[in-house]
């Protein structure tokens, strides 16, 4: 069953990725990017991530998406589909990403066995998922936590100072 | 809880975010003819952040879980960075009046950048090397399309921010791998499992994305493509920043990787960076000598002289290392100086970039074409300038671990280098001047940075043991 | 359970098509989107690592990654605005002007 529902999420998540690629139009292109990225908040899950899978559909589904289908309808989708979608090098860059798989999926393959080493740092389950991350992120993690706040006010303050109409 | 919460060892990087929002905060009670006060503040707060910086000097500490560590070599590039943010809103103050986008936006991201970099070189994490690192991108992203009623800025940031943001995946793919195989992290931890283990396929494919990710960074060939474009789109005192700041925090941030994170894993990623040292010098070099403007010129320098800094990193020694953090500043002295005279000479609207715009000008402006010509003298590598002394250490420490096929190479670079610089000094001395040559003038702040520079570009270059000293005190916290 | 190696694989397949997608579009919304598939391999690569150790501090880490996602679009999408504004145009090759 698990094994299944795997194939079933893994296999939709490469085909929705594939598309995103192949699709013209930039709208259906967001559209399989947001099937993409539910698909793999369901392996999250599956994975015992449920905090993550959470935010991934909050943050990412919820929140990026939106903000790209926005910015499509802002920019005229026409002309976005009229004009050339691909380089002009397609054939090279089909070559190239084909080998970079291959190399990828190879290496993965000759990778294990380095985990008959023990599990150093293991947290026990005491409590739920969330909470867990609730405490690393609050503890461990304090630093980057709080440096993360400094890029999202950065990503702010930039946005608006690019995209904001003539004033001044 | 983490007991080691030593909010001392971040003091610096605290005083620089806060002086960030301040500016942004203040911004609304300025009028817009006084914007140029929230930059005076800006460098205000780096000379407060750099004081911080230097009480701590000498101590050396990790803190918040062993995320960061305050030691010497932290110190040390934090005082180059906030000297290069100094610089770097000095020559903007009158650049972004002049071209009317005086917003205060600029000040702040340019601390805001500050911050990200100063964390790249303390972190001992590579989460918080991530964090700080995307920091600085993200900031240098919106400051590339600062002008963004102009279209040359806008590709320029398109263009820094696809493929930066193609880099950080990269990376960050890289970084997941690193983990997989430590199930860690932490520098040290990191080092610890990987010399129990010893190397893995999970190892090899962290370690090549993680060398690509850093080469797109800090424009290592073969992935330095987007560098010329970009600075060339970039205002001119953003190009100066990205030339030197984060390119020099790329470094930083990847000494310690290597060094801390990956001691015994030298052979793999040795002779790689040597031959990527090779290529980026000659591929930076060749491609200046056709550039007839000198933003892409100088470009195409900048990667050239990131493949002069791998030389020192290939060499795998201490003097190497020092090598490496001595000529990161002179770098940036003397690059922040050429680009200020850039700057000055553009005019309104960047229209004086091209090679010929520089005709003739040597004795009607002595003060900028003199300052121009010791900045170029020391990017070539004329003795008495600090990039003599630079590359007699870089190259050096390569003969020191027997690498003696890359020194020629380097030497040999130099010496074509040599070519394209001197044109520049010809042009300005030797060639009619144009039917009208046209009248600039030198704002102070600006000319103030000019003067730092060029003082800098001859102290270090006259009086190197200073410099080299502190250098090498500093590299013996990441060895 | 399954086996650490299909997630890994299933990463190393989504990160070779987004960045097949960055290289081959032309179009600099789906460029970027494709770089979003690559963030989300990686992300994937974090969390599967991170069962397999058994530590929570993976997912810590991919949701720092989200953080940076959510940034880097935001910002990423008011260039392309910002280009939109003077171009009319989002196509990478109509926007390049600055070359050699």
């Amino acid at each position: 069953m698990e094994q299944l529902i795997f194939y079933s999420l893994a296999g939709a998540t490469v085909l929705f990725g594939m598309l995103v690629v192949i699709a013209r139009n930039p709208v259906h292109s967001a559209i399989f990017l947001i099937g993409a990225l539910m698909c793999i908040a369901g392996l999250y899950l599956q994975m015992g991530a449920e905090f993550v899978g959470g935010v991934q559909i909050l943050v990412y589904v919820g929140g990026v998406m939106v903000l790209f289908l926005f910015v499509i309808m802002l920019v005229n989708v026409r002309t976005a589909e009229r004009v050339r979608q691909l380089s002009p090098e397609w054939k090279t860059a089909l070559l190239l990403a084909g080998a970079l798989s291959v190399e990828l999926v190879y290496l993965v393959l000759k990778g294990p066995g380095v985990f008959a080493t023990a599990a150093p740092e293991a947290i026990p389950a005491l409590q739920g998922n969330t909470q867990n991350v609730g405490a690393a992120l609050y503890t461990k993690y304090l630093l980057p936590f709080e440096i993360a706040s400094v890029l999202l006010l950065v990503a702010m303050i930039g946005a608006v100072a690019l995209a904001r109409s003539r004033m001044d | 809880m983490p007991t080691d919460l030593h909010y001392l060892a971040i003091l610096p990087e605290i005083i620089t975010a806060a002086t960030g929002i301040a500016i942004m905060l203040l911004d609304p009670f300025t009028a817009p003819q006084h914007k140029g006060r929230l930059g005076w503040l800006g460098v205000a707060g780096l000379l407060a952040a750099g004081v911080a910086g230097a009480a701590q000097s000498g101590r050396t500490m990790t803190a918040f879980g062993g995320m960061v560590q305050l030691d010497s070599y932290s110190v040390f590039f934090r005082w180059l960075f906030f000297g290069v943010s100094i610089g770097t809103i000095l020559i903007s103050l009158q650049y972004l009046k002049r071209e009317g986008v005086h917003h205060s936006e600029f000040y702040a991201l340019v601390l805001f950048a500050t911050t990200g970099m100063s964390f790249m070189a303390a972190s001992v994490d590579l989460i918080l090397m991530f964090i700080g690192l995307e920091t600085v991108a993200i900031s240098t992203y919106v400051l590339a399309g600062f002008k963004r009623s102009d279209p040359r800025s806008n590709e320029s940031a398109v263009k820094y921010f696809i493929l930066g943001a193609f880099s950080t995946a990269v990376l960050l793919y890289g970084i997941a791998f690193l983990y997989g195989q430590t199930g860690s992290t932490r520098f040290d931890r990191v080092a610890e499992a990987l010399s129990a283990q010893g190397p893995s396929a999970f190892f090899l494919v962290g370690l090549a994305l993680l060398l690509v990710g850093f080469g797109f960074k800090v424009a290592m060939a073969p992935f330095h493509v987007w560098t010329p474009d970009v600075y060339e789109g970039a205002p001119s005192p953003v190009t100066a920043f990205l030339a030197v700041g984060p390119k020099a925090a790329g470094f930083a941030a990847l000494v310690r990787v290597l060094y801390s994170a990956l001691p015994d894993m030298e052979n793999h990623w040795g002779d790689v960076l040597g031959l990527v040292a090779v290529l980026t010098m000659t591929v930076g070099n060749v491609a200046a000598i056709t550039q007839s403007n000198i933003k892409r010129l100088l470009a195409y320098s900048s990667v050239a002289h990131a493949g002069y800094l791998l030389v020192g990193l290939v060499a795998r020694n201490e003097l190497g290392i020092s090598a490496v953090l001595y000529y990161a500043v002179v770098y940036a002295l003397m690059n922040l100086g050429a680009f200020t005279v850039v700057v000055i000479w553009s005019g309104a609207g960047e229209t004086r970039v091209h090679l010929s715009d520089y005709a003739g000008i040597g004795f009607r402006y002595p003060f900028l074409t003199g300052c121009l010509s010791l900045f170029l003298l020391s990017l070539i590598g004329i003795p008495a300038t600090g990039g003599f002394m630079g590359k007699v250490f870089l190259f050096a420490a390569a003969v020191q671990s027997h690498h003696v096929g890359l020194v020629v190479i380097a030497v040999l670079n130099s010496a074509v280098s040599a070519y394209y610089y001197l044109r520049i000094i010809v042009i300005m001395y030797m060639q009619e001047p144009a039917a009208q040559v046209p009248s600039v003038e030198i704002p102070v702040p600006a000319a103030v940075a000019l003067v730092l520079a060029a003082l800098g570009t001859l102290l270090t270059g006259l009086y190197p043991s200073a410099l080299l000293d502190l250098a090498s005190r500093s590299v013996l916290a990441v060895r | 359970m399954v086996p650490l190696n299909y997630y890994l694989i299933l990463g190393a397949l989504l990160f070779s098509v987004g960045a097949l997608g960055v290289i081959l579009k032309r179009n600099l919304i789906t460029m970027f989107m494709s770089v979003e598939l690559m963030l989300n391999s990686a992300n994937l690569t974090f969390l599967a690592f991170a069962r397999e150790w058994n530590q929570v501090s993976g997912q810590v880490l991919v949701f720092f990654v989200m953080v940076v996602a959510a940034a880097e679009a935001a910002v990423g999408l008011a260039i392309v605005i910002a280009t939109y504004k003077n171009r009319k145009t989002v196509n990478a090759d109509e926007t390049a002007s600055l070359r050699d």
